[in-house]
């Protein structure tokens, strides 16, 4: 071995990924693959109102039918019918209405779970639902917030006596007193539309009853096993320790698989009561109306400050859409963006309010980002105004305003305290990879020539909160749960590497980039290193997936319990080297005595011995293994920026995403071809949000976009290439130099698009383009703005 | 019910088939080829993809009846005993996956691509993808996939690194 390979390890190296070999060649273990014997199969007959009275539901005729096991409305399921968990309370006075998971008496979305049949196929259960006999009294439907909230307006839940699920205060500093020091206030009304996850495998759950034990095994396309098997013991009463939940391979999750779901719910409980396993997989219909939404806030933004773009406070009021239930963090979403709103800037005050509000439409909870891309949309679209309204190129703005790289950490005004960032280096970089100064020279062309195409640059210059999230805080804030991460790592006698996390990836790529960070502390080769996740069975603690967090949590847990496992073999090969503990070197996986390179002993060797226990040190125990659980002590702030040039067709609306250019800092990188993938897909969900998505509803409480065919999830066609590039920062809170990535390109990438729009229709007049930017919504604003045809 | 033969994946398969079932659900349900798998219900994702006689289909739109006496290529059945498709070498080197979900149909779309164009342009893969919906990866990867398919498809019999 050469000096440089001693210190070369797999961290930071673009290793392809372990998890591809399979996922290639259909080698997978999808929910929907599981095809236990006896089987039965739930089909749900779903609500087609969004709110009306149940007058009448007769299941009796679905029994009848051919292949029909059994047929439950809510009263035939009784005790079974359990409620659907919310875990984060935000205010001691917060109304939770109940979420049966079969409806009692009443329905409160189109969608709303009706009543069930189990059948011996999926088409005999599905056939028998027409041989249910419902009817309803249609309710007026609850579909507009701000009617929600008037008084004498239709309650979606009768006995809370208002829609108003909650009001959030935060307010930081003194922001009449800004107000009142202001030259210039700009106020704004931004519409953060409803979105909808569409992870790609729809969800589904089976669960058997396994037989040799009390033991229900739940196999669920989910992102957190562990915490749905404490809620679904919670929830159906069942002993925690007779459920094991596992996630297989998870096609994407985005949050909409970080859920306690209804259907989990009624699987769970239908296998115990049957005794013998139920399945169901949601049709792409039932998944846009019955798996969680993402977004709809309505955001009344003001900027307060000086004429020369000192920004002095903000205030921040927001009416949040909940959806007709809460699930599990459904009133939280918009507290994790709460902090995010003062984003990279520096101010003396921030004065912040949320109102959750019920409507009659489908539960609303996290979607990636999960209040941070609603912040950060806010916060970049209002400061782009205020740049517009003083006169002042925007990045100039952003400069004045933002922290400066010799002030972290800094404490903001919103109470968090950013460990590091560089956001004149990122912006530096960007700028030139972008050749700014290049399409400023042509959008000036183009504005004088007067061109049918205008060309606009939008800019995001965003920083986050992820990595969740030290649990004292999470606390502080009313979430039930913690924020920790478990770890345990194996040294087999074979002297391969088991690395059981508590993460639990659905195309994050956890298997290659864990095996890297492990790879690097103990010298093993990545491919004699396995990766346990997803399973409660086999790796029994973890806090999952979500947030961005399993990096910035979970690699710190990796790293300590790989650490933990070095040093007590360390111990093992001191005794049988017989030396010093504190003799010995550890090097490319070899324990060596100092300035005797030939008195060494392999881990793998190390491994045998503390299977076989023949010769240990006294007071060691047999096996070797390192444990940890890691509480972060903070959150993880990746930063970076974004910029889009955009060319608007005047004429029609059409709008084309030139080039899009981002630079992210996300400290250290485990897999650089990983993260890079992170941000492409992160950055397309946001142009997403900007440019094609939104879940309609109709006065009635009807979705129309409740299908692929009618909500735009971009294809190929619609997206160019992206130029990404990054700067590394190393986080100095997070041991590994860390923070996470899996959220920043959709938190960056919408108020780009968005501000490049404007920016390129700002000499005609327009200040706002409503979201998604379609090319009826853009001429329409065109035309407004000219004072033309609506 | 129907009698039915298809090839699959260079196995003959016989069996009964009620006449409305669609061909994905018959390879996933009454032969067990579970790689192949369902996104939509509305012919809009491809990731049921698959290729008939060659060229490729959405299996979704797709009856099973409608299959008999054909040869059907999945996923499963792409690569050449251990030697893999260069259009699976070149995904796994182009980190054009994430999940995964969307990749047999995605994969199987662009081998159909690449026997009708062997030399795309990145606008042409844009074009001709535009059929298989991804979540994961933005696209970025997944063109660049196709494109490095391309180069290894031109070079001759490709030795596929694993």
């Amino acid at each position: 071995m050469t000096a440089v390979l001693e210190t070369d390890t797999a961290f930071g190296k673009p290793i392809r990924r372990k998890e591809d070999a399979r996922l290639l060649h259909g080698q997978t273990n999808w929910a929907d693959n599981i095809q236990l014997p006896g089987t039965v199969h739930m089909a749900i007959l779903r609500s087609p109102m969004a709110h009306a009275k149940i007058t009448k539901l007769d299941v009796s005729g679905a029994l009848k039918q051919p292949g029909v096991v059994a047929a439950y409305g809510a009263k035939e399921l009784g005790d079974l019918n359990g409620g659907v968990p919310c875990v984060w309370p935000v205010t001691d006075d917060i109304k939770m209405p109940a979420f049966p998971a079969l409806a009692i008496d009443k329905v409160r979305q189109v969608g709303d779970c009706v009543a069930v049949v189990l059948g011996t196929s999926v088409a005999a259960a599905v056939d028998a639902l027409d041989s249910i006999e419902v009817s309803y009294e249609q309710l007026p439907a609850v579909t507009n917030m701000e009617a929600a909230l008037e008084s004498g307006s239709a309650l979606v839940h009768d006995e809370i006596e208002t829609n108003a699920c909650y009001v959030y205060k935060m307010p930081c500093g003194d922001y009449e007193a800004s107000r009142a020091k202001a030259d210039v206030v700009v106020a704004k009304r931004f519409i953060n539309q409803r979105l909808i996850p569409t992870f790609m495998e729809p969800r589904s759950v089976v669960a058997a009853p396994m037989g040799m034990s009390d033991e229900i095994t739940i196999w669920s396309s989910t992102q957190i096993p562990h915490v749905l098997r404490v809620l679904l013991a919670l929830v159906t009463g069942i002993p925690e320790n007779n459920l094991r939940v596992v996630a297989p391979d998870v096609g994407g999750g985005f949050g909409g698989k970080l859920q306690c779901y209804r259907e989990e719910i009624l699987v769970t409980n239908l296998a115990k009561k049957l005794g013998r396993p139920v399945k169901w997989t949601e049709t792409r219909s039932e998944n846009m109306v019955a798996t969680h939404h993402g977004r709809d806030l309505i955001q009344d933004i003001e900027i307060a400050a000086t004429k020369d773009g000192k920004i002095l406070g903000l205030k921040v009021t927001l009416l949040a859409n909940m959806g007709a239930y809460l699930q599990i963090i459904t009133p939280g979403v918009p507290l994790l963006g709460m902090f995010m709103y003062p984003a990279i800037y520096k101010m003396d005050s921030y004065d912040f309010t949320c109102t959750g509000v019920f409507t009659n439409k489908t539960p609303t909870d996290a979607y990636r980002g999960a209040g941070r891309p609603e912040a950060t949309y806010a916060i970049e679209r209002i400061v782009d105004e205020l740049a517009a309204e003083i006169g002042m190129e925007p990045m100039e703005l952003r400069k004045k305003n933002w922290i400066k790289h010799d002030e972290f950490p800094f404490t903001t005004v919103a109470g968090l305290t950013y460990d590091t960032g560089n956001y004149e280096a990122a912006t530096e970089k960007a700028l030139a990879m972008f050749d700014y100064d290049g399409l400023r020279a042509e959008q000036a062309q183009r504005r004088a020539s007067g061109d049918q195409v205008q060309l606009g640059i939008g800019i995001s210059t965003y920083t986050e909160m992820c990595g969740l999230a030290p649990s004292r805080t999470l606390g502080a804030l009313k979430y039930v749960a913690g924020g920790w991460e478990h770890c345990t790592v194996r040294a087999l006698p074979t002297g391969k590497i088991e690395v059981v996390t508590g993460t639990s990836p659905h195309g994050q790529g956890h298997e290659t980039a864990w095996s890297q960070i492990a790879s690097s502390i103990l010298g093993v080769p990545v491919e004699d290193i396995e990766v346990i996740h997803g399973d409660t069975g086999r790796a029994p603690y973890g806090m999952d997936t979500y947030g961005s967090r399993s990096l910035a949590v979970g690699g710190q847990a990796i790293k300590a319990a790989s650490e933990r496992l070095v040093e007590k073999a360390r111990v093992i090969a001191a005794h049988q080297l017989e030396c010093s503990a504190s003799d010995l070197e550890f090097i490319n996986g070899s324990f060596q005595v100092k300035g005797d390179p030939s008195k060494t002993q392999a881990l793998g060797a190390v491994a045998f011995e503390a299977f076989t226990a023949h010769n240990l040190p006294p007071g060691v125990e047999p096996t070797l293994q390192g444990e940890a659980t890691i509480d972060p002590g903070d959150f993880s702030y990746p930063h970076g920026t974004h910029l889009a040039a955009m060319e608007v067709d005047t004429e029609t609306g059409q709008v084309k995403l030139r080039k899009y250019v981002c630079v992210d800092d996300v400290g250290l990188q485990v897999n650089p071809m990983i993260v890079t993938g992170q941000v492409h897909g992160g950055v397309a969900q946001g142009i997403a949000q900007a440019l094609f998505e939104g879940a309609e509803y109709d006065d009635d409480g009807n979705l129309l976009t409740a299908s692929l065919a009618d909500y735009l999830i971009p294809s190929a066609a619609d997206l160019p290439s992206f130029e990404t590039g990054s700067t590394v920062t190393p986080s100095t809170t997070h041991p590994l130099g860390t923070k996470g990535v899996g959220e920043a390109g959709t938190i960056a990438s919408t108020p780009a698009i968005i501000n490049g729009i404007v920016d390129a229709l700002r000499h005609l007049g327009v200040t706002e383009v409503a979201m998604p930017a379609s090319p009826q919504t853009v001429w329409r604003t065109i035309q407004a703005a000219k004072g033309g045809a609506k | 019910m129907a009698h039915i033969t298809v090839i699959v994946d260079g196995t003959s398969y016989q069996g009964e088939v009620e006449p409305r079932k669609l061909l994905v659900h018959w390879l996933r349900e009454d032969i067990g080829r579970v790689g192949t798998v369902v996104g939509c219900d509305t012919s809009n994702c491809g990731a049921c993809t698959v290729l008939l006689n060659g060229r490729s289909v959405k299996s979704c739109s797709v009856l099973a009846v409608q299959a008999a006496g054909c040869e059907v290529t999945t996923i499963q059945g792409l690569a050449d005993g251990n030697e893999w498709h260069p259009v699976q070498t070149a995904f796994k080197e182009c980190h054009g996956l994430q999940c995964g979900y969307c990749t047999p149909g995605m994969v199987l779309a662009a081998v159909d691509l690449l026997s009708e164009n062997p030399t795309p342009s990145e606008s042409e893969i844009r074009e001709g993808l535009e059929g298989n919906l991804c979540r994961c990866t933005g696209y970025h990867n997944i063109v660049k996939s196709v494109a490095y398919a391309a180069e290894l498809m031109s070079a001759g019999p490709t030795k596929g690194a694993k």
